[in-house]
């Protein structure tokens, strides 16, 4: 191309343009909905068995259209769901009067293409309106990842201990090295109580060697039960639909919470997607976790997300999927953890699509560690990213389950937690871990600030623990018997709870005491404005509470502590005669306020300006206006009071103009706007051109520095300056003339 | 037994006993440090996951009653039996027949009536699509 745009040129180098995107190709699965290929809806019972489902017979169905058929449908409801239309279901998911249960009820009997029929029919916004009603749980929650790259032991207890304070109800770590699965499970176990009790934690490992960690009490969680949506993907993930079922089972039978992970795009990523679109795929997913008996999922694409947020339709489709498994009420982990986007603006819109319906988990992985230790491949969000999304639940008054946290706490909070996982060590005659290495925990960025550690020697020890006869309870006496009493008490409560098995139930966390909140105590009760979950109270207050809000009054620090000794009054001020330039200053000036915005004394302000009317050879008088603040009418008053009828008008924060006594109010020869970034040379060439205007020369405008962020930067401070200034308006009081002890050198 | 009051953990903590017999009063640090607690003491009862199914069938989850009641079967079994459950039932891994022996094994060793029968389901949908 010989001709180029220079803004094509500079779009080019944006960071969506690092994205992929692709055209649809359904044969190989890259379509996101409504493939050709997609079964249509439809069912078939006979004496009491499904003999045909989504236009498949029976004797033509794969395990998991079995799997399905016989687990996941209530074959009672069925009839009438299958022939209710979708739209109608489409409409009682976005409307108020219609109540969460009478959908689930309804959905229970929907098949694969159906409840893809059925969210088809529904833009972006009202998928958010139905997944803030079908939510299992009333309270939102959010879940960490904590991770890094050497693996560090100090590193993962600190960062779990973070996280937890910063609100996390959930804390999953995974491993680089497969092997050292059960030392990073128990260095998260061990930060995250110390962080806050009641954090359920896991460790994203191999099935079975997962089983093993939970059966040690090492973790409290899994999620790692990956289904798919076609066979091949399923076989070639290793498990079939009943193996996967079945481990469900056996962690809830060692009282360990589960939930399966799916997600649109594994299937055509993994070669297997018959040409299905992957919201139908992930549709037979989500019938297949409800057949298994899993609680829930973690679903919305998770680390295949970059393939459909490729095409068309990509993140609408990723919503789509959220809200399926809510309707089938499954408590869901809704994504938005691995690495979506290279735009800040694309990966916050697309998570806006959970955030603000607010979802069981916003995210299925939050990045409380900086995104180069993210050993998940993901970080979408991440540790560097706490202040921005603080901020925006202020904004938004939403909860997605943190809140700002001090720095002094976090601080506290991971030493406490490097000394206990120390203390740990210590107690199993595990590699010790040195003061230097909590030392560096404690203040790390990332793992590139941590010691390097025998790795080796590390390895081994995680092989023995856990082919050994040790579990939680030697964790516990360790904590207990090296002066971490409080810990180990957290670790013991999270160890009976396996005993009770509430947290079992869909959805269940535990607060700071260990009260369990779940779709059984805490059902999402939503049926419009005014009900349902809403940030108020001390929760709220918690949320907006970021340590860079600040007290109004510190805006004003300093000011009006130094009032002019120069300035004071002579009288009523008169109209004058000749040559001369009036300088008119708001109600406040050199006294209540004594220096514009940006810290100039405003008795450098008049030197400035008199010296500059002075180099034209004019004199000036000062004139104190008190009956208005505003700026236009403040050098109005001091243009029909000059002799040459040209005057300086200044309010006290700075903002300046310079008026002529035949010009409308409002009307000026030059405004100055932008009072921050006004310097005392400005003032002083402004002080010269309306010498200029007064002698009826041409005049050159004063060259000002534009900043558009300045207002942003100054709009609370320019607010309380206003304020101040208003105060003294006196609407009764005629301008004043002031005496301005001073002589400009000329 | 009447209906079961959620969370057990708040309104039938005094009622419930681990798998060994042990009340939730006795598994504390005292008796841990005096050596006296296993890891056997925190498995949970078997009656305690079927009255956790019983709630999640109530509030409307048949789905995980059911994969609790399977649960509840196998708090009995080794955790090693559990995991070569688990290993036979990934594709692949054994004959048709090996399957529905082990299904019988569960029924017989372990009770395990509901786990068995689920086991001789997935035996015929393997066969059907050839994943033994």
């Amino acid at each position: 191309m010989a001709r180029r745009s220079k803004r094509f040129i500079e779009l080019a180098k944006r960071p969506i343009n690092r994205d992929s995107f692709v055209h649809e190709w359904p044969e190989v699965g890259l379509i996101v909905i409504d493939s050709p290929y997609d079964p249509k809806p439809s069912l078939r019972i006979e004496r009491g068995k499904v003999v045909e489902m989504d236009g498949i017979p029976r004797e033509k169905w794969d395990m998991i259209d079995r799997f399905i058929a016989d687990h996941a449908l209530n074959l009672e409801v069925a009839p009438e769901a299958m022939s209710t239309p979708s739209e109608t279901i489409a409409r009682m998911l976005v409307d108020i009067n219609v109540p969460r249960g009478e959908i689930v009820r309804l959905v229970s009997g929907c098949t694969a293409a159906k409840l893809v029929d059925i969210v088809r029919q529904m833009n972006v916004l009202e998928m958010m309106m139905a997944l803030g009603k079908m939510r299992v749980r009333r309270t939102p929650a959010n879940q960490a990842h904590v991770t890094n790259r050497k693996e560090h032991p100090a590193l993962l207890a600190a960062d779990a201990a973070e996280a937890a304070l910063r609100g996390f109800a959930e804390n999953e770590t995974t491993v680089g090295v497969a092997r050292y699965a059960p030392l990073n499970a128990l260095s998260i176990l061990v930060g995250s109580q110390v962080g806050r009790g009641g954090v359920l934690t896991q460790c994203a490992v191999e099935e079975a060697v997962n089983l093993r960690l939970g059966f040690k009490g090492l973790t409290t969680y899994a999620e790692t039960l990956s289904v798919y949506g076609t066979e091949g993907a399923f076989i070639d993930g290793d498990d079939t639909p009943w193996s996967k079922a079945f481990l469900a089972s056996a962690y809830a039978s060692r009282g360990v919470k589960i939930r399966f992970t799916s997600g649109t795009g594994s299937e055509a990523l993994m070669g297997h997607s018959e040409g299905r679109s992957m919201l139908y795929l992930e549709a037979r997913c989500l019938l297949v976790t409800k057949g298994a008996g899993s609680q829930g999922v973690q679903n919305g694409s998770i680390s295949c997300v970059a393939l459909p947020e490729s095409l068309p339709g990509g993140v609408r489709v990723i919503l789509a999927e959220n809200l399926l498994a809510a309707m089938l009420n499954l408590e869901v982990a809704s994504g938005n953890d691995a690495l979506a986007s290279h735009s800040d603006i694309r990966k916050t819109a697309k998570l806006m699509c959970q955030f603000i319906p607010g979802t069981d988990f916003v995210h299925s992985g939050y990045s409380s560690v900086p995104r180069y230790d993210n050993m998940f491949g993901g970080g979408c969000f991440d540790a560097t990213e706490f202040d921005d999304y603080n901020v925006i639940q202020r904004d938004m008054q939403i909860d997605t389950g943190l809140h700002p946290v001090r720095e002094e706490e976090v601080l506290a909070i991971r030493e406490k937690a490097a000394r206990a996982i120390q203390a740990v060590f210590e107690g199993l005659g595990f590699p010790p871990i040195t003061e230097e290495e909590v030392q560096a925990a404690i203040t790390a960025f990332d793992s590139r600030d941590m010691p390097d550690r025998d790795m080796a020697q590390d390895i081994a020890t995680a092989d023995e623990f856990l082919a050994g006869e040790r579990t939680v309870l030697d964790v516990i006496r360790a904590l207990d018997e090296r002066g971490f009493g409080d810990v180990a008490e957290r670790l013991l409560e999270m160890t009976r709870q396996r005993v009770l098995g509430d947290y079992l139930q869909p959805s269940a966390i535990f607060d700071e005491h260990f009260h369990v909140l779940s779709a059984i105590n805490d059902p999402n009760d939503y049926r419009g404005p005014g009900t349902g979950y809403r940030l108020e109270g001390e929760r709220w207050r918690r949320v907006q509470d970021i340590p860079q809000a600040l007290p109004p009054e510190s805006y004003l620090e300093g000011q009006g502590e130094h009032p002019s000794k120069l300035l004071s009054e002579i009288g009523p001020a008169k109209k004058g005669s000749g040559p001369e330039v009036i300088v008119a200053v708001g109600p406040a000036f050199g006294r209540e306020l004594d220096q514009t915005i940006n810290g100039i004394p405003h008795d450098e302000v008049l030197k400035q300006i008199l010296t500059g009317i002075a180099e034209e050879g004019l004199s000036a008088r000062i004139v104190k206006v008190y009956h208005t603040a505003d700026c236009a009418f403040i050098g109005y008053t001091g243009a029909q009071l000059s002799g040459s009828g040209v005057a300086i008008g200044i309010q006290s924060r700075g903002t300046t103009v310079i008026h002529r006594a035949d010009l409308a109010p409002l009307n000026n020869l030059e405004l100055f706007s932008q009072s921050p970034n006004l310097t005392p040379e400005s003032f002083r060439q402004i002080g010269r051109n309306a010498a200029r205007y007064a002698k009826g020369e041409k005049v050159q405008p004063v060259p000002v520095k534009v900043d558009n962020w300045v207002r942003l930067r100054l709009i609370v401070k320019t607010m309380l300056l206003h304020r101040r200034e208003l105060e003294q308006v006196d609407p009764d009081k005629p301008p004043t003339e002031l005496k301005f002890d001073w002589e400009p050198d000329v | 037994m009447g209906k079961r009051r959620y969370p057990l953990g708040e309104y039938e903590r005094d009622k419930i006993v681990s798998q060994t017999g042990r009340s939730l009063e006795e598994l504390t640090l005292e008796n841990l440090r005096a050596g006296k607690l296993g890891p056997e003491d925190f498995i949970i009862h078997q009656e305690t996951l079927r009255a956790q199914a019983e709630i999640a069938e109530e509030a409307g989850f048949p789905q995980l009653a059911a994969n609790l009641r399977r649960a509840a079967e196998l708090t009995v079994i080794p955790h090693e039996k559990v995991l070569s459950v688990y290993e036979a039932l990934r594709p692949y891994r054994v004959t048709y027949e090996q399957l529905l022996a082990l299904a019988d094994e569960l029924e017989r060793e372990y009770g395990a009536v509901e786990n068995a029968r689920f086991i001789r389901e997935a035996a015929e949908a393997y066969k059907e699509r050839g994943l033994f």
